[in-house]
């Protein structure tokens, strides 16, 4: 499995990309070959806000439906709408194809989190 | 309980298969992809590890009687080397499993069960045995079983085999087929909406012609496929799965199999006073097929509503590979069945718009 360098993850296989206030989420490549071909995302309204560990938007393979889950609370600044019309993007490359774009709302959340370092370690550990 | 592997474990791992436990037997969900694999059935073959799938002989003076008194179709119906589907229920109607009857002659039948139920169906078979002349063999694990399927099965396996093929019939069989030097029963069967084959053979034989038609398919675009794309392929063809479609709770006629239950059988079988009683009566419920109108997938145990009342709920529930469609199949309030008619599906809490139409989605 792959594991971008720099990032923050969850144990969910979420990854935070933070520039500043604000940051990119997205799942990481353990989660888009977990779940095999993606063909359905689902995707939160700007402005929409959600707290740390609640379910923002949903990602479909053919066989299984997953949730996916803020790694941090925020309110959503902007979506990636190129993954409603195609939701392989996640399969193809899914550290690029971020979901969404948030205004963190904690940023002392994201100590929570595992470094690049610290997931890989998770997923040779745990998983 | 341990969990089983089929002959073909090794050959899962090696090509990559994605293995999971299912109903008891480490088999790949899938190898290369899902897509990939049941687009390769669709439009050239896919093959498949079948070998969980359970066998039982039934053998003795008896055994057409005790199959038309354990089952709901007419057994009396088929010749030698002839196939038919049938349905084994309860005495109120509910499911114990559905399958496939093997003619040999007047006195032999294999059936060929789903994994998940071999325990289940054989200890019924044998509480329901009672004073027949027949003797009931479980012979499971001694068999190996692959599917080949897809409009190319036929090209693909005569090269492996001096029979001709094109003489098995869709729904008949051959007890006789040399494939890679292991004799075969090879029948005109699967489970995809495909031509295609079942392959039996002796367990320690399976490997070879596995590999064998996997090495014989390459230049027509065979490719190995996994439990994945053997759910949504039989789904697209209106097919029923047990546990969805029917089961313990849901009954052959309210599954849409009422072609099945022979209700004027002149024989009786188990089942047929309550299911008789259940079609004068008229169903309750029934299962239709439905398509997205709004953006959603639906999924098995999603709920189903109509002006804000639950009617039913999602039995299967697909994006199609085939038809590149969100679709599914409800088992829902009878009155509602009707095709075209406006549904709900809850999806995530949410009502998405759906409209009823029918499931056999794909036809070949």
């Amino acid at each position: 499995m792959k594991v971008a360098k720099g990032l923050f993850y969850a144990e969910d296989h979420e990854w935070v990309k933070v520039d500043g206030e604000e940051a990119l989420v997205g799942i990481a490549d353990y989660a888009q070959d977990s779940l095999g071909d993606i063909v359905y995302v689902e995707l939160p309204e700007v402005d929409d806000e959600f707290d740390k560990e609640e379910a923002f938007a949903a990602v479909e393979s053919v066989k299984a439906a997953a949730d996916i889950y803020m790694p941090v609370g925020g309110k959503i600044i902007a979506v990636n709408e190129e993954l409603l019309d195609d939701p392989s993007l996640l399969n193809q490359d899914p550290y690029e194809s971020w979901m969404v774009k948030i205004e963190i709302a904690d940023k002392s959340e994201l100590d929570e989190l595992m470094t690049s370092e610290d997931y890989e370690k998770f997923l040779d550990e745990e998983v | 309980m341990v969990t089983k592997k089929t002959p073909l474990y090794d050959e899962h791992v090696k090509l990559g298969g994605k293995v999971v436990d299912y109903a008891g037997w480490f088999l790949p969900v899938q190898y290369e992809g899902l897509i990939a694999e049941h687009n390769a059935v669709r439009n050239a073959a896919g093959l498949f590890d079948v070998s969980h799938m359970g066998e039982v002989v039934v053998k003795g003076k008896d055994a057409l009687a005790y199959l038309q008194y354990l089952t709901t179709n007419d057994i009396g119906s088929i010749e030698t080397d002839q196939i038919i589907y049938t349905i084994m229920c309860y005495p109120d109607g509910g499911v114990v499993d559905d399958f496939l009857v093997y003619k040999y002659d007047d006195e032999e039948y294999l059936l060929v069960v789903n994994a998940a139920n071999t325990d289940k169906d054989f200890k019924w078979m044998i509480d329901q045995k009672k004073d027949f002349n027949i003797i009931l063999e479980n012979i499971s694990d001694q068999v190996g079983e692959v599917a080949i399927q897809g409009p190319k099965s036929e090209e693909i396996l005569q090269k492996l085999t001096d029979t001709d093929l094109s003489k098995i019939k869709p729904f008949h069989f051959d007890r006789k087929v040399n494939i890679s030097g292991v004799e075969c029963m090879v029948s005109r069967t699967g489970y995809t909406g495909e031509d295609g084959f079942e392959i039996y053979s002796p367990a320690e034989g399976i490997v070879k012609i596995w590999n064998d038609i996997l090495e014989a398919g390459k230049e027509h675009g065979i490719k190995p496929a996994g439990l994945g794309c053997r759910d949504t392929l039989r789904f697209e063809a209106g097919m029923p799965l047990y546990g969805h479609e029917i089961s313990k709770e849901i009954t052959p006629l309210e599954g849409g199999l009422k072609f099945f239950v022979k209700l004027d059988k002149k024989e009786d079988f188990i089942g047929k006073e309550a299911l008789n009683k259940q079609w004068d009566e008229g169903l309750k419920r029934k299962v239709v097929g439905f398509e997205m109108v709004g953006r959603g997938i639906p999924r098995e145990n999603y709920d189903v509503y109509k002006n804000g009342e639950k009617i039913g709920h999602v039995t299967t529930g697909y994006m199609s590979p085939t038809l590149k469609k969100n679709i599914g199949v409800a088992l829902i309030k009878t009155e509602e069945t009707k095709l075209d008619n406006e549904i709900d599906i809850m999806i995530r809490n949410k009502p998405v718009k759906a409209v009823t139409i029918n499931k056999r989605f794909y036809k070949r």
